[in-house]
Parts: structure tokens; C-alpha cells; sequence
């Protein structure tokens, strides 16, 4: 170790490894992954969301997590965006593509995607 | 890439209630769900929730289990881990009535409210085998800061002025001996970390090794740093596997890192860490005796003054601080020492790290501000006394401290106060009594460890705690006279004033204490030949109820001795001079009709 340069690089190396246990951010994504949700390919989206949020780097401010079934099953694979002091947003019938939109634009941007959401059909 | 962590407790408690099957069980599973790759699997130290053990967090949710099970593993995996679903049968909750959902945030559990986590920040938090994931929370930033902005001087005054004070027991101020060992000029000064964790039911330091090393590792160096030392040395106990093996990784990472070693952030500054193996002598906790263990020989005590750190290890310099102390040095630091300071009372700071063992509900680690009182350590974050049964006593400190009874419940704990009320606060072991202990024997217990660990070398201790033993003895066998009160009163006293060391001279503190608060349980053994609480079985009769003994035999034929007599649908009766108050026939009886007086 030969400066305090160094030791700040290693600790934003390491610190969304261990960001994800302090549980204390703004935005929770949550997923649903009942067998409705998995059966309509959840699973890829929920990949896809844990990659871009890293990826775009707002790890900070998100969270990726799961649910059980939303209960409306003809429109998985369904992802709800939670803030704090705002109305959550659902989004419907996701694929891959869809998220890494969503990530950038909502997540980052601050401004939901409305064509996706459950709303606006 | 990850998108969920499992922490499960790698600590020694949940380790023997199995967790390293369990994290092996649950990477299988995961491999077969196909979802290894997406969630990673954390070892971690003490959670403090020993009791609970095996305990396992599934984050980012922090959904708390406890108690798992290998089938719990599989159910869990494909639940929660695969379709998201928490299984609330698992999930730690303390109220289930007022939580319905069962998944609660776990810093708002009783358990955990209370609590100000420093010393344990990381424990149960990082994997202590990663020293990235410590640089992660701010690790080594307080040594690189140290070395990088500060004179070692500065360093010290920072320390004095934060109000910290060792946490071995004693409570003497951390920065005053730093300041000691400073202005001592040798060509080698020497940092200790005192890891012998002797007494019993203490686990805080073992902990804190076992779940932030480099914690120790990190504060050592500042030390050195602060004292002008080069070479540390840890002095733990080998019956620590689990802190040891920690040690060595984090020693070995650290130095592959250049954290320690040579020119450290690029100064003149180097040090290096050692680790010495202690074989488990209670005396060697204490600081003189420790190092005579580590210069090589018979673990003894010797006189103070010279203190240590005028002549102390190799008759250099020395600084001997607990692991504890040393934990929360690196956030004194980096926070400030304003920061420390706005917690505690007014002559102690911070927090302190308190081992609940004994009758309590939730057996495990807790850290709280200090003057927190007793009462909302047992009953608010200990869960109260298991069965509803009465409170009688804490025992603070060990074979060195003393009992504490119920009117002193509500007494802020700090340093001061539990020396003003005949109690120290040791290095935080707290035993917690009901109305089913007998003080006696209680006293009598730490006595006999305390004469079984004393090292022999001065008189006051080696022949005076043997003979208060003696006197103990005899009076839980009831051949004990009021007299023999007087005499050990001021056998007592005189142990306290003329043994060489800690050890003797906190040795007789269990019997005092206890002659204090509880002379009318001596009293009843002395005076009416009778065990109150029903634990010294010399004193002890088990008698049968005519009345409700309906003549089954049972008890007859259970009997080892064969000294329980009656005719077949009969009352039996138990003949009191062959029986050896084993309890066979109590435990046996299907209608209650024994009981012991």
C-alpha cells in the first residue's frame, strides 16, 4: 500500500460488493417470481436489472429483489419500481431489453418509462 | 452477476449448532437450482444472536432466519432464493402477533434497537476472510490517515481526548498508556494485543476476532505508530481455532497488501504483526504473566511498577490493550473523537461489549451505550428470564467480578458504578441468575475456578483462595458455622490486599458480593442446614407424599442405591441416609408425588 489513492481505489473496487447488505436505498425493483412470473421469463429480466443497475452504476440507489405472484398473471413478467414518498410504478409484460431501458431512463434518469406501465395501455 | 447476498454466521456459536453444514448444504442447493452464479454465498462472524444459531440473512431484503435446518436450506432456495418468496415459518420474530407480516427489519427487533454496534460494526456484516470487503466500510482509512496526516503525538491526543479506556476490565485510560509507552525512549518498543479470553461464558473478544480481524489488526498499527513500536504481537488462546486460522488470513492479506510490513502508505512507517498461542491459563490474561509467556516461559506474574510500559516485553516498552479497545480505534479515528465521546456516561465512553449467558432468553453478543442499565440489557434486549421465573442476580466480570442483585437493576452501567456497588465490569461476561441458583454455590463455582487457575506464586492466592474454598465447602455441606462467615470475610480482604496480581486480588470479589447481598441464603445453609434455592445436595432431602404416591414401584426400581422402600400399591419412602440426591426418582414419578426440600 503505498498511498491513501490506493486504498480509496480498493474500496470502490469492493463497495458494491458489500452494498447490497446495507439495505438502506432509495429505489427497490422488485421482480415477481411466482411460477407465473418464471413461466413468462422473469428470470432473464431479473438478470438483466442485477447487470444494468450495476453496470449504469446505481447501486447505491437500487436495490433488485424478488416477489411472489403480483396477481396479474396474464401480464408477467411484472416489475415494480418502489420510492420512497412516491407512488410505485408497475411495469408489465418486461423483457431484457425493456429493463435495460427502465434502468436508464427511470432508475438513473429519475423519469418512468409510461409506455410500459401497467397504466398506459 | 449478483444480485443477492447470504450471509451465514460463521462464529463460534452458530458453528457448533452446525453452519458450516448448512453454507455447504445451501451452495449445493444453489448449484442445483442453477443459481450460484447469481447469489453469492458470505460467511460471516457473530450476528450475536447465539441462541437463535444457525442464523443465515438473505439480503438485499435482510430477511433474518434463524434456527435453520438443512431441510430448511432446500425450502428456503426454492422459496425465497428461486420465486422470491421469505419463508415466514423461518423468519426471526421476536412478536409475531404485533409483526403478521413476520419479516421485520432486524434493527428493529428488541434485540437490536438498543444496541450501538462499534466495536462489533463489521461483525456479522463482512466476510472477515475478505480484506476488500473491509476496506469496503471505510477499512484502513484511519491508519492511512494516521500516517499519512498525523504526528504520532496527535494520534495519541486523539485517543486521550475520545475518553477511551480498556476493555479488558480495569477500564485504565487507552491514551494515558499509550502517552506512557510514547515517552519511554528504547530502540524497540513492543504493542500487545491481549486475546486470552479466559473467563467463563466471556465470548466478546473471540468474536470480534472471528468477525473483523483486521479491525485489531488495524488499531495495532496505530499503536505502533502512536508508541514508536515496529512489532505487535496477539497473545490468543489456541482453543480460539476459528480466531486463530482468521488471524492468519487477515495477517497474510494485510501483508500482501503492504498494510503490514515495510514503508506502510508509502512512509517510514513499518510494522508487522505476530501471532503467539496461548494454552489457555486463566493467569495469563493477566498482562505481566503474558508476557512472560511470550518471552518463553512459565506463564507468571510479576511486580508492578516496572509497569509495561516502561519495562515490559524483552524489558522494552510495551503496550498491552485488549481486542476490544483496539476494535473501536480505527472508527475513533476515522469519526472523530467528539463522536466517540457523545456516547456513555461521564466518566465512561462508548460502548461496551456485554456476553448474556446464564437464565436469559436471548443467550448471545450484545454492545450497548454505556449507562445503559442492567434491567434494559436482561429485559428489554435479553429477552427476560426463560419460564417466567424470578430474577435474582447478574454476575458482571467473571471470577473477578461480583453478583449484582435485583435492587441494583436500575444502576447506569459504567466502570465506576459497578465498582461503587461491589461488582467490576470485567471484560463483559454477564451471567444472569434466577431464583433456581443457589449464591452459595455460585461463589462457591468461580472460587473453584479461580483455585484451579491460580498460578501458585504468591502465598495470599495459592493457599488463601484454597482455604475460602474449603470453608465454602463445608458450608453447602452444611457442616458450615458463623464463624466460619467472619473468618472468610476477612480471609477475603486479606487476599485482596496482598496477592500479587488481578487474579488473586479480584479472586475473593464472587464471595464478598455475595455475602453482601445474599447473607441470608449463607445464613439458611449455616444456620437452618437448608439449600433455599435447592441446588447444594448435601442439604438437599427428597421426600415422597404419601398422599399422592399411588405404590407403582417405579421409583424403587429406578433407584441406583436401592434405597427406596414400600410395599406394591402403597406409599414408598426414601431411606435419607443411603440416598445420593441423584433426582432418578423425581424424574421418574408419573404422578408429581417427589419433591426435594
Amino acid at each position: 500500500m503505498k498511498s491513501l489513492q490506493e486504498l480509496a481505489e480498493i474500496r470502490e473496487r469492493s463497495k458494491s460488493k458489500v452494498a447490497l447488505r446495507e439495505g438502506h436505498n432509495d429505489m427497490r425493483i422488485v421482480v415477481g417470481m411466482a411460477t407465473c412470473g418464471i413461466a413468462a421469463g422473469a428470470r432473464p429480466v431479473l438478470n438483466a436489472l442485477v447487470e444494468e443497475v450495476q453496470k449504469q452504476g446505481v447501486s447505491e440507489k437500487a436495490t433488485v429483489s424478488q416477489t411472489g405472484c403480483i396477481g396479474i398473471c396474464r401480464l408477467e413478467p411484472i416489475v415494480e419500481v418502489f420510492e420512497s414518498g412516491k407512488e410505485k410504478v408497475t411495469y408489465v409484460k418486461m423483457t431484457p431489453e425493456k429493463a435495460k431501458q427502465i434502468v436508464s431512463e427511470h432508475i438513473k434518469g429519475g423519469k418512468p418509462v409510461y409506455e410500459y406501465t401497467i397504466g398506459e395501455k | 452477476m449478483i444480485r443477492s447476498h447470504v450471509l451465514v454466521c460463521g462464529g463460534t456459536g452458530c458453528t457448533s449448532s452446525g453452519s458450516p453444514a448448512i453454507r455447504e448444504h445451501l451452495e449445493k442447493e444453489l448449484q442445483k437450482q442453477g443459481l450460484d452464479e447469481e447469489i453469492k454465498v458470505v460467511q460471516t462472524g457473530c450476528f450475536g444472536l447465539c441462541a437463535l444459531g444457525p442464523i443465515m440473512i438473505v439480503y438485499p431484503e435482510g430477511t433474518f432466519y434463524s434456527r435453520v435446518t438443512e431441510e430448511d436450506v432446500t425450502e428456503i432456495v426454492s422459496e425465497h432464493l428461486l420465486k422470491g418468496r421469505p419463508v415466514e415459518r423461518l423468519v426471526y420474530n421476536p412478536k409475531t402477533e404485533e409483526m403478521p407480516h413476520g419479516v421485520t427489519s432486524l434493527s428493529e427487533t428488541p434485540f437490536y434497537k438498543s444496541q450501538r454496534r462499534i466495536a462489533l460494526r463489521n461483525c456479522g456484516v463482512i466476510n472477515p476472510e475478505e480484506i476488500d470487503e473491509y476496506i469496503a466500510l471505510d477499512g484502513y482509512l484511519a491508519l492511512g490517515k494516521a500516517l499519512t496526516e498525523m504526528t504520532p503525538q496527535k494520534v495519541i491526543d486523539l485517543i486521550k481526548s475520545s475518553g477511551l479506556r480498556g476493555r479488558g476490565g480495569a477500564g485504565f485510560p487507552t491514551g494515558t498508556k499509550w502517552q506512557f509507552a510514547a515517552n519511554n525512549a528504547a530502540d524497540e518498543k513492543y504493542v500487545i494485543c491481549n486475546a486470552d479470553e479466559g473467563d467463563p461464558g466471556a465470548f466478546m473478544d473471540r468474536s470480534v476476532l472471528e468477525g473483523d480481524p483486521h479491525a485489531v489488526l488495524e488499531a495495532m498499527a496505530i499503536a505502533g505508530y502512536a508508541i514508536g513500536g515496529t512489532h505487535g504481537y496477539i497473545y490468543v488462546r489456541a482453543e480460539y481455532p476459528i480466531a486463530v486460522k482468521r488471524l492468519k488470513i487477515a495477517i497474510d492479506q494485510a501483508r500482501a497488501y503492504g498494510l503490514l510490513g515495510k514503508n506502510i502508505f508509502g512512509t517510514n512507517f513499518s510494522f508487522d504483526i505476530d501471532i503467539r498461542l496461548g494454552a489457555g491459563a486463566f493467569v495469563c490474561g493477566e498482562e505481566t504473566a503474558l508476557m512472560t509467556s511470550i518471552e518463553g516461559f512459565r506463564g507468571e506474574p510479576r511486580n508492578k511498577p516496572p509497569f509495561p510500559a516502561e519495562k515490559g516485553l524483552f524489558g522494552k516498552p510495551t503496550i498491552i490493550n485488549n481486542v476490544e479497545t483496539l476494535a473501536n480505534i480505527p472508527q475513533i479515528i476515522v469519526q472523530g473523537p467528539e463522536w466517540f465521546s457523545s456516547m456513555g456516561t461521564d466518566c465512561s465512553k462508548g460502548t461496551k461489549v456485554f456476553a448474556l449467558g446464564g437464565k436469559i432468553n436471548n443467550t448471545g453478543l450484545v454492545e450497548i451505550p454505556m449507562g445503559t442499565t442492567l434491567r434494559q440489557i436482561l429485559f428489554e434486549i435479553g429477552g427476560g428470564i426463560p419460564g417466567g421465573k424470578k430474577f435474582k442476580a447478574a454476575q458482571t466480570g467473571g471470577p473477578s467480578g461480583g453478583c449484582i442483585p435485583a435492587e441494583h437493576l436500575d444502576t447506569p452501567i459504567d466502570y465506576e458504578n459497578l465498582k461503587a456497588i461491589g461488582s467490576m465490569m470485567g471484560s463483559g461476561g454477564l451471567i444472569v441468575m434466577d431464583e433456581d441458583n443457589c449464591m452459595v454455590d455460585v461463589a462457591r463455582f468461580f472460587l473453584e475456578f479461580t483455585v484451579d487457575e491460580s498460578c501458585g506464586k504468591c502465598t495470599p492466592c495459592r493457599i488463601g483462595t484454597r482455604r475460602l474454598l474449603e470453608m465454602l465447602n463445608k458450608i453447602t455441606e452444611g457442616n458450615g458455622t458463623l464463624e466460619d462467615l467472619d473468618k472468610m470475610e476477612e480471609l477475603c480482604h486479606y487476599i485482596i490486599n496482598n496477592a500479587l496480581c488481578g487474579l488473586g486480588q479480584t479472586a475473593p470479589n464472587p464471595v464478598l458480593s455475595t455475602l453482601k447481598y445474599f447473607k441470608n441464603e449463607y445464613m439458611a445453609h449455616v444456620v437452618d442446614k437448608r439449600c433455599p434455592a435447592g441446588v447444594c445436595k448435601k442439604l438437599l432431602q427428597y421426600v415422597i407424599d404419601p398422599a399422592k404416591c399411588t405404590g407403582c414401584t417405579l421409583c424403587a426400581r429406578k433407584c441406583p442405591v436401592s434405597c427406596i422402600a414400600g410395599k406394591v400399591k402403597e406409599p414408598h419412602a426414601i431411606d435419607q441416609n443411603k440416598c445420593i440426591k441423584c433426582g432418578a426418582c423425581m424424574d421418574n414419578c408419573k404422578f408429581s408425588a417427589i419433591s426435594k426440600k
